[in-house]
C-alpha cells in the first residue's frame, strides 16, 4: 500500500494518474479513466465517490440507532436495580408479601413513609384487580366488535368503524382520567352500583350464596358507594384497552384464509359455526396474545388509573372500595419522597412494574407472531 | 481545498473568539443561578426572580419547582445554586448534607378545612374533632362532638368522607405537622410527613383533586391550601387555636401565628402550627429557601446575598397580590441579620 502511492507522488505527479491506481485512490482515479462505454448514470455513481464506504458507515450509523434502543433497556433495568437496592437489602422479596398491623386500629399497614415501613402488597393487588375487570369487560366486547369487522360488517361501515375503534387508542390518558372523575364516577355512583348492590346484596343472594363470600356487606359489592375505586378504574382501563385488542384481533381474524371459511360453509355450517369452527379456532393464539397485550396497557396505566382509583394503599374484598395501582404510587409521591427509604421502595416497584410488563409484551408478541407467521391451520 | 479549509478555520475561529467574549462578559455582568425545590412557593417565587432580574440587569435566576424532596436532595448534594422546602429539613439531612445550609423562611401558607355537607355553608372545629374525624373515630356529620362545636347549625345524619391528598405535598405535611401536635392518637398513629399512612379516607391528586372530589361527594371533608380556597372562592371552616378562639384563616390570621412564635430557633427550622395568640390561624407554616452558608462560587453567592436582602425589603410587600402571607417584622429583622453572616 505504501510503496505504491510514493512511486505514484514521486513519479506522476504532475501526470495525471494512469490506470492501475483506481482501486487505491477512489476519489480521483476513476474521474481520468477513459470511459466511453460507461453510461451517464454510470459516470455520475463513481464521480461521487467512494460508496462502499459510504454504505459502510450508513449500516454502521443505523446499527448505532437499533443498537441503542437494547442500551437504553439496559441502562434503565441497571438504574432500577442499583436505585432499589436500599429496599431490596432491607425487606428482601418480603416487601411484596409482608404487612404490619396497626396497633390503634388492628388493621394491616402496607405503607408507612413516616415511620420508613414499605410493602407492596395493596399495590400489586390494585393493579392486578383493576386489570382483571378491565378485561373482563373488554375482551367480549372487543371480540365482538373484531367479529363484526372481519365477517359481517357491510363494506360502508368497516372503514368509519374501525377507524373510530382506533381513534380511541389516541386519547391521552389523562382525558380518560378527567372524563371518568366527572361523567363515569357520578354514572357508577347514581345509577350503575346501585343495580349491583341490590342483587348481590339483597337478603335472598346472601342466603344463599353467602358460602362464596362474594355477597353482602364484605362481598364484591359491599362497603360505602362513592362511585371511585376498583370498579371505576377498571371500566376506564377497559375502555382503553379496547382499541388495542379489538385492532389486533381483527389483524389475526383477517389473516385466516379463506379457504378455511369457504370449506366449513360448504360443509354446510351456519354463518355462527364458520365464524366459531374456522375463525376463532385458528385465531385463538393470536387472540390470547392481543387480550395479553391489552392486559400489559392496563397494568401500566397511571394517569387515568391515579385520578378514580381513590389512592389509599389498603386492600378490600369489594369493587367499590378505593385501591391504590403500582403506577399511580409511583407518579403521586415520588416527587415529594424526602426519605431515601421511600425513594427506593418506590423505585423497586417501579422494577417490579417493568419486568410484569417485559414479560408480558414479550408473551403477547410471541402468541401474536405464532399466527400471523402462517402456522398451518388446523380445523378440528 | 485549502481556500475552502481556510474559510473554515476562519469561520471557527470568530464563532470561538465570539463565544469567549460571551463568556468574559458572562463573569463580568450576566450571573445565572438555578434553583429547584417546592411547589407551593412556587408563584410568588417566578414573580420575584422575574422582577429581580428586570431591576438587576444580567442577573438571572432560574427556578424548577419540582418538589421539596427533590429540593432538598438537589440542594445537599450541591447539584443546585439553592434550594427550596415547604417542611423544614431533619436532622439526618442535615448531617448527611455535603453543603452547610442556612434556611430563610420566605412566605407562609396555610391549609383550611373544606367540607360538603348538605345544607350547611359554615361550620367550626376544635381541634381533637378534627383529628378524630380524619382518624376516623367520628363517622357521622350529626355527632354530639361535631354539633357541640356549632351550636344553631343543623347537621344532617350524614357520613363522613374523608378526602385527602394522594401525592406528596407540603400541604399534608403541614395539616399532619398540626394534627400531631394537637392528638396523641394521631401523634402515635400516622405521624406527620409529606405523605403518611391515612387511617382513612380516598386520595385526591393535588388541591384540585381534593377539592373536585369534595364538591362531588355529599358529607365528605378535605384539606386545601388557603390560596387555592381564596383563589378558587371555595368556602372552608373554621378552627378553634390555642388561645381558644374559632378563626377562620385569612392572611393577617396567618401572619399572626409567626409573630406569635414564643422562641424563634437561630437556624428556623420552626413548626408554627398551633401557635399561641388570640388572632392567630393554627393551621400556618413557613416555606423556606434553602441557602448555602459558604457559596462554591462568591459570585453567585454574593447575589444570593442581595437577592435576599431585597426579598426581605421589596419582595414581601408584594405577596398579598397573590394570597400568600407576609413574614412578620420580628422574623424579616431577624433574617437581615443572618443575610448578613453570609460568604
Amino acid at each position: 500500500m505504501r510503496k505504491p502511492e510514493t512511486v505514484a507522488e514521486s513519479v506522476s505527479q504532475p501526470v495525471s494518474p494512469s490506470s492501475g491506481q483506481g482501486s487505491d485512490h477512489g476519489i480521483t482515479a476513476p474521474l481520468t479513466v477513459p470511459v466511453e462505454p460507461v453510461s451517464e448514470v454510470r459516470r455520475f455513481l463513481l464521480a461521487r465517490g467512494n460508496s462502499a464506504l459510504a454504505d459502510r458507515s450508513f449500516s454502521a450509523l443505523m446499527m448505532t440507532c437499533a443498537i441503542s434502543i437494547f442500551a437504553i433497556v439496559v441502562l434503565i433495568a441497571t438504574e432500577l436495580v442499583s436505585q432499589s437496592q436500599l429496599s431490596w437489602s432491607k425487606v428482601g422479596f418480603k416487601f411484596f408479601y409482608k404487612f404490619n398491623v396497626d396497633p390503634t386500629t388492628n388493621l394491616p399497614l402496607f405503607w408507612d413513609p413516616v415511620n420508613g415501613d414499605f410493602y407492596a402488597l395493596p399495590f400489586l393487588y390494585g393493579t392486578l384487580v383493576s386489570s382483571l375487570v378491565a378485561l373482563l369487560i373488554a375482551v367480549p366486547l372487543a371480540i365482538g366488535v373484531a367479529i363484526f369487522l372481519t365477517e359481517m360488517s357491510p363494506r360502508f361501515l368497516r372503514g368509519p368503524l374501525s377507524f373510530v375503534t382506533e381513534l380511541l387508542a389516541a386519547i391521552p390518558s389523562v382525558v380518560y382520567g378527567l372524563w371518568a372523575i366527572f361523567v363515569l364516577v357520578p354514572l357508577l355512583r347514581e345509577h350503575v352500583n346501585p343495580v349491583f348492590i341490590s342483587i348481590f346484596n339483597n337478603p335472598t343472594s346472601v342466603k344463599l350464596f353467602g358460602w362464596t363470600g362474594l355477597v353482602g356487606d364484605d362481598g364484591l359489592f359491599g362497603g360505602v358507594n362513592l362511585g371511585l375505586g376498583l370498579l371505576a378504574s377498571g371500566v376506564i382501563l377497559a375502555i382503553m384497552i379496547l382499541p388495542i385488542i379489538a385492532s389486533l384481533t381483527r389483524e389475526v381474524m383477517s389473516a385466516v384464509p379463506h379457504s378455511q371459511r369457504e370449506a366449513a360453509l360448504a360443509l354446510g355450517a351456519t354463518r355462527w359455526e364458520m365464524i366459531r369452527i374456522a375463525v376463532l379456532r385458528n385465531a385463538r393464539i393470536g387472540i390470547v396474545g392481543s387480550i395479553i397485550l391489552g392486559l400489559g396497557r392496563a397494568l401500566g396505566e397511571t394517569m387515568a388509573v391515579a385520578m378514580v382509583i381513590g389512592n389509599a394503599a389498603e386492600i378490600h374484598r369489594s369493587l367499590l372500595s378505593t385501591g391504590h395501582s403500582m403506577a399511580s404510587v409511583i407518579a403521586n409521591e415520588f416527587s415529594e419522597a424526602t426519605s431515601d427509604m421511600h425513594r427506593s421502595a418506590l423505585i423497586e416497584i417501579g422494577l417490579a412494574l417493568f419486568l410484569v410488563t417485559i414479560l408480558v409484551n414479550g408473551l403477547a408478541r410471541l402468541l401474536v407472531w405464532a399466527v400471523t407467521r402462517g402456522t398451518p391451520a388446523r380445523v378440528s | 481545498m485549502k481556500t475552502i479549509s481556510g474559510v473554515v478555520f476562519k469561520a471557527f475561529a470568530g464563532l470561538s473568539a465570539g463565544f469567549l467574549m460571551l463568556a468574559f462578559a458572562g463573569t463580568a455582568h450576566a450571573q445565572k443561578l438555578t434553583g429547584a425545590g417546592a411547589t407551593f412557593p412556587y408563584p410568588i417565587y417566578s414573580k420575584w426572580f422575574s422582577e429581580y432580574s428586570a431591576a438587576h440587569p444580567g442577573v438571572e435566576i432560574n427556578y424548577q419547582s419540582i418538589g421539596s424532596g427533590g429540593g432538598i436532595k438537589q440542594a445537599t448534594s450541591g447539584l443546585v445554586d439553592f434550594g427550596a422546602t415547604d417542611g423544614p429539613m431533619s436532622d439526618e439531612q442535615i448531617a448527611g448534607s455535603k453543603v452547610k445550609l442556612i434556611h430563610f423562611p420566605t412566605v407562609l401558607g396555610a391549609v383550611v378545612p373544606v367540607f360538603n355537607v348538605t345544607g350547611v355553608s359554615d361550620l367550626k372545629f376544635s381541634p381533637d374533632v378534627l383529628a378524630d374525624i380524619f382518624l376516623g373515630k367520628i363517622s357521622s356529620w350529626n355527632d354530639a362532638r361535631i354539633e357541640k362545636d356549632n351550636p344553631g347549625v343543623k347537621l344532617p345524619n350524614e357520613t363522613i368522607n374523608i378526602i385527602h391528598r394522594a401525592d406528596g405535598s407540603g400541604t399534608s405535611y403541614i395539616f399532619t405537622d398540626y394534627l400531631t401536635k394537637v392528638s396523641k392518637d394521631w401523634a402515635n398513629g400516622p405521624g406527620k410527613g409529606t405523605a403518611v399512612n391515612w387511617p382513612k379516607g380516598i386520595g385526591g391528586k393535588g388541591n384540585e383533586g381534593v377539592a373536585g372530589l369534595v364538591r362531588q361527594l355529599p358529607g365528605s371533608i378535605g384539606y386545601v391550601e388557603l390560596i387555592y380556597a381564596m383563589q378558587n372562592k371555595i368556602s372552608f371552616g373554621a378552627v378553634k387555636n390555642a388561645s381558644g378562639n374559632f378563626v377562620k384563616a385569612s392572611i393577617a390570621g396567618v401572619t399572626a401565628a409567626a409573630a406569635n412564635v414564643p422562641k424563634m430557633p437561630a437556624d428556623y427550622r420552626v413548626s408554627i402550627t398551633n401557635a399561641p395568640g388570640a388572632e392567630t390561624y393554627p393551621i400556618s407554616s413557613f416555606t423556606w429557601l434553602l441557602v448555602p452558608a459558604k457559596s462554591a462560587d462568591p459570585a453567585k453567592g454574593k447575589v444570593l446575598k442581595d437577592f435576599l436582602n431585597w426579598m426581605l425589603n421589596d419582595g414581601e410587600g408584594q405577596v398579598s397580590s397573590l394570597y400568600y402571607a407576609p413574614l412578620p417584622k420580628s422574623v424579616v429583622d431577624k433574617e437581615h441579620a443572618t443575610v448578613n453572616s453570609l460568604q
